[in-house]
């Protein structure tokens, strides 16, 4: 059995991400199903290495994960400041930039 | 433990081109470990469940990387995404929105219903079209790539020709810093700072109730003993306090209720 199947579980979750994200308000939950979104790449990334023989793919998840890190301190700090403004974590209430 | 026992010990870490017996096995318990908390996430209501459901996806997809033969990158997995990200993440969700559960209400129309609907469309054709291009393909497995142990090959490759990517992420990753230290500081003028003395006045002045407040579900206005349990119509019952306490006598400034 080759590791097909890996593949179709990482599509699943990418699935499932975007769904989150398209379904959920809360920003911090949207956040979270950007994450499950990347462990699907970083899955796919490490099933292809194994399928090609050569690490290079289980690199380039390693540099998924450090975007991450950055991007997940980042995007918690605005979260935290616009919760300080607004006093909300809902991403509908977030509308000042409409129009 | 010899040297030589310990590198046939990281060969059999290496991951095979095709799925053996017990990693199969292993796939279809974790596998849908995995799906369950990747879509109990996405229903939890409340956001602290949906980080602890995340933990546990990330935790299968760490085992997962192990079994395909990375497991630098599978522990990475654990320490940094579970270890680290996840636990940002829950101090977030305890600092902002823990109580601030989902809206119920659509914004706009039809917005669920269109994206389930697009989510199992995109599903099918994703794997669709995963299908037909990896049928008869053939998987070459990391077993000539690990020969020397995976960290070893993964730190060569990472310092020869990622090694510019690799500088590239140190100043990512120091730019986060102070980007996120800059959104999260507030920044306080000089003479905004009260000091201890006008603190220590404002809370004693009359009309403030000195003492602290009662803890989050006591509908006392106080939780002291010599303070009178309350009547039907508001009016304090002297006789509600022990008698070798003497029934606290507070000034009517002070007795308004607290907020």
């Amino acid at each position: 059995m080759t590791p097909t199947y890996y593949l179709l579980l990482a599509a699943a979750l990418f699935t499932i991400g975007a769904v989150g994200v398209l379904i959920r308000r809360n920003a911090i939950v949207v956040f979270m199903c950007v994450e499950l979104m990347l462990n699907a790449a970083n899955l796919t990334l490490v099933t292809f290495a194994r399928m090609n023989g050569s690490v290079d793919g289980q690199i380039m998840a390693f540099f998924v994960m450090v975007v991450a890190a950055a991007e997940v301190v980042v995007g918690l700090a605005i979260i935290m400041s616009i919760f300080r403004t607004r006093r909300s974590a809902s991403i509908d209430d977030s509308n000042l930039l409409k129009y | 433990m010899s040297n030589a026992q310990l590198l046939a010990e990281t060969a059999t870490l290496a991951a095979a081109g095709d799925m053996s017996t017990g990693e199969t096995v292993a796939f279809w318990v974790l596998a849908p470990i995995a799906l369950g908390g990747a879509i109990g996430m996405v229903l939890a209501r409340n956001a602290v469940h949906s980080a602890l459901f995340l933990v546990m996806t990330m935790f299968s997809l760490g085992v997962f990387y192990v079994l395909q033969g990375g497991p630098f990158i599978g522990m990475a997995q654990i320490i940094v995404y579970t270890g680290a990200i996840m636990i940002l993440f829950l101090f977030v969700l305890m600092l902002v929105g823990r109580d601030s559960s989902d809206s119920i209400v659509e914004t706009l129309r039809g917005q669920r219903l269109a994206a389930l609907v697009l989510g199992v469309g995109f599903a099918g054709l994703v794997t669709a079209g995963l299908w037909r291009a990896l049928k008869g393909i053939s998987s070459t497995g990391l077993d000539e790539a690990n020969a020397g142990g995976n960290v070893p090959a993964v730190a060569k490759l990472l310092f020869t020709n990622y090694v510019f990517a690799f500088e590239v992420a140190s100043a990512l990753l120091i730019t986060a810093a102070v980007g996120a230290m800059v959104l999260a500081h507030i920044e306080r003028q000089k003479g905004e700072r009260r000091s201890q003395r006008q603190r220590s006045q404002t809370r004693f002045a009359p009309g403030n109730y000195p003492a602290p407040k009662p803890g989050p579900g006591v509908f006392a206005t106080s939780h002291s003993v010599a303070t009178p349990a309350l009547l039907p119509d508001g009016r304090p019952a002297v006789e509600s306090v022990p008698r070798p306490i003497e029934p606290r006598e507070l000034p009517p400034g002070t007795i308004t209720p607290k907020g």
